[in-house]
């Protein structure tokens, strides 16, 4: 499968196919602003969520859900002072030449903060698990490569919801109706990039096709090494991985599960053989079982 | 899960999403086993001549498989748009295919009941009693797999298992139903089915809470856990009390029918809610997920280039 190819696609729309398109979220650039959530409710008008206050840093959204489908983590790490040899981004850049340049120089006493802050979006799966489920077909698959749920076919039968592997898909309140991101599927049949990449101030948040993406994050990850942030790596850019890569994939600075990703998602379907397998021995056994009972023995 | 049970997370906030399922959901997984083992029982029972039981088994089945459809469209967020679920066949959703096998199942079970009390469609019955006996099975069977096709760790590893506990528990409340509600002389191929099956659900789940480990734990702690003791406890007992009827005793057949049926019943529920305790805590869905990484045996989530920093998580970032 090459990695611009999506399950059921672009078999299904021919001529009609489009190239791929995805995000790129790096989040070593993120600054936690959330324009990305805010334009998101605008542009799709998504009703209100208030969660009240967490207390989990500024993060008062908590997770992606019905009525959520930009989430902007945020998390504070406590990072003494020469960890790394004093390597984050931000002292790397001083020592990239602000330092030497302006003749500044940063102290820190004692142990320092990080913040790790991410905007997270449904991952438009290759493999995407809760389309395969999805026993209506309200969950379809785009002439874009992304993953839609059509909401005049969905009927709130709630199967697509466990079966994610990154818990994006939710029931909205009120409705019964399940609903994700849409990669802004209306803008993009108009040509234009999707609310939140639009929104974004720092280009945290790229938009664009997934194969060239995909090339654009592998040397911001290269240039992110080279000025010694070594923790840096690509998460679900791979199509070797358990979801076949994603359409949305992210450069984080810690392990998936910091950020609340999963380190290592894979679809169901990928077992689906062994699944179907057991159900059938056990319909076999069980049948043998009412013979046994039935037949054996007298009357 | 790593040595020391804890696992990095977000705040400690669920990675996957619990299910949206009501209690409608673990009534029909018990249902459906219930309606598509009587109906197997129903039709041997009436080709070995055992009328009385088949008559009886039949209207067990089509109570089951009556109710079956009446509880998945309850639950359904959208109750109005369930016939959407025949827009199409998908064998990638368990879910599609239980919709088709039970609409075929609930109606050949109808005609074949029809018949049994009847006697009035001889001609549709010829067709119909073995196809609801065959039906009847994968019906039984089959809700095992829409579970374990789910991200849920606790039902998706126990996918090899689940189905021989279902139908050990659809065989049970099929025969347990039976004995309760049909004269002794009619009774035994119940009685054996009965006892037959509660000892295969047993033994099954027995197999899986092993191959489990630590995966399984929400089988054994919580509401889940609660339920789970009570659904061997009744499944026991019943299957004891059944065996002890053997000999006329009706107020011991009928008690051992009731308890085993109530065990399939509670079993199901139990493996219900496990499914929720996995899927809310981050270190059931984290911790298998890094011990694959660590083993070498990862299927590439996130490329393992980034170098692990020596920082300190907020404290409620770690689940325990
Ligand atoms: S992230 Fe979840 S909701 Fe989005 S495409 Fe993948 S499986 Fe579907």
């Amino acid at each position: 499968m090459s990695p611009a190819e999506t399950l059921s696609w672009p078999g299904t729309y021919g001529d009609e196919a489009k190239a791929r398109m995805g995000f790129f979220t790096d989040t070593s650039i993120c600054i936690g602003c959330k324009a990305c959530e805010v334009a998101c409710k605008e542009w799709n008008a998504i009703p209100d969520s208030p969660k009240g206050f967490s207390g989990k840093s500024y993060d008062n959204t908590l997770d992606l859900g019905a009525d959520t489908w930009r989430h902007v983590a945020f998390v504070e790490q406590r990072v003494p002072a020469d960890a790394g040899g004093g390597a984050s981004l931000v002292e790397a850049a001083e020592r990239g030449g602000l330092a030497e340049r302006e003749g500044l120089a940063t102290y820190q006493e004692g142990d320092g903060v990080r913040w790790l802050m991410s905007s997270d979006v449904c991952k438009h799966c290759t493999e995407a698990a809760c389309l395969e489920v999805c026993p209506t077909g309200a969950l379809f698959r785009t002439e874009f490569g992304t993953v839609v749920v059509q909401e005049d076919v969905c009927n709130g039968c709630g199967y697509c919801v466990p079966a994610c592997p990154f818990g994006v898909l939710d029931q909205r309140e009120g409705d019964g109706r399940v609903w994700k991101c849409t990669l802004c599927y209306d803008r993009l049949k108009d040509g234009k990039e999707p609310a939140c990449a639009q929104a974004c101030p720092t280009s945290s948040i790229q938009f664009g096709e997934v194969e060239e993406l995909r090339e654009r994050a592998e040397r911001r990850l290269e240039k992110l090494r080279l000025a010694g942030q070594d923790e840096a790596r690509l998460y679900l850019a791979d199509p070797d991985d358990g979801i076949g890569g994603a359409g949305a994939f992210f450069l984080l600075l810690d392990e998936p599960e910091v950020y609340g990703l999963p380190p290592d998602p894979v679809d169901t379907r990928r077992d689906l053989g062994s699944i179907w397998a057991a159900a059938g021995a056990a319909a076999l056994a069980l049948g043998a079982g009412i013979a046994a009972a039935a037949l054996g023995g007298r009357s | 899960m790593s040595a020391s049970g804890a696992v990095r997370s977000y705040y400690g906030q669920p990675v996957i999403k619990e299910p949206v399922w009501t209690p409608e959901i673990p009534v029909y997984l018990f249902t459906g086993g219930l309606g598509g083992a009587s109906a197997g029982l129903a039709e041997l029972a009436r080709l070995r001549g055992n009328e009385e039981l088949a008559r009886r088994a039949w209207v067990v089945a089509l109570a089951g498989v009556a109710a079956s459809p009446a509880l998945l469209v309850s639950d359904l967020g959208m109750p109005s748009r369930f016939l959407n679920m025949l827009r199409m066949f998908k064998v990638t959703s368990p879910m599609s295919v239980g919709s088709w096998i039970l609409s075929a199942s609930g109606l050949a079970t109808s005609v074949a009941t029809a018949n049994a009390m009847t006697g009035h469609l001889p001609r549709a019955a010829r067709f119909a009693c073995p196809a609801a006996a065959l039906l009847g099975l994968p019906l039984s069977t089959y809700t095992a797999a829409l579970l374990s096709n789910t991200a849920i760790p606790v039902w998706h590893e126990s996918r090899r298992l689940l189905p021989f506990v279902f139908a050990g528990g659809a065989a049970a409340s099929a025969g347990g139903t039976a004995l309760a509600v049909t004269p002794d002389r009619h009774a035994k191929p119940a009685r054996r089915l009965a006892v037959g099956g509660a000892v295969a659900q047993l033994a099954a789940l027995q197999l899986m809470e092993r191959s489990l480990g630590e995966i399984g734990e929400p089988l054994k702690l919580g509401p889940a856990g609660m339920l789970g003791k009570l659904a061997k406890g009744l499944t026991a007992a019943g299957a004891v009390t059944a065996v002890a009827g053997r000999g006329g005793a009706r107020a011991a057949s009928v008690a051992g029918g009731v308890l085993v049926t109530a065990g399939a019943l509670a079993e199901r529920w139990a493996v219900f809610r496990a499914g929720f305790q996995s899927a809310g805590d981050p270190k059931y869905v984290v911790g298998p997920q890094r011990e694959r990484i660590e083993r070498g045996e990862a299927r590439g989530g996130s490329r393992q280039v980034g170098r692990r920093r020596a920082v300190q998580d907020p404290p409620a970032a770690r689940a325990t």
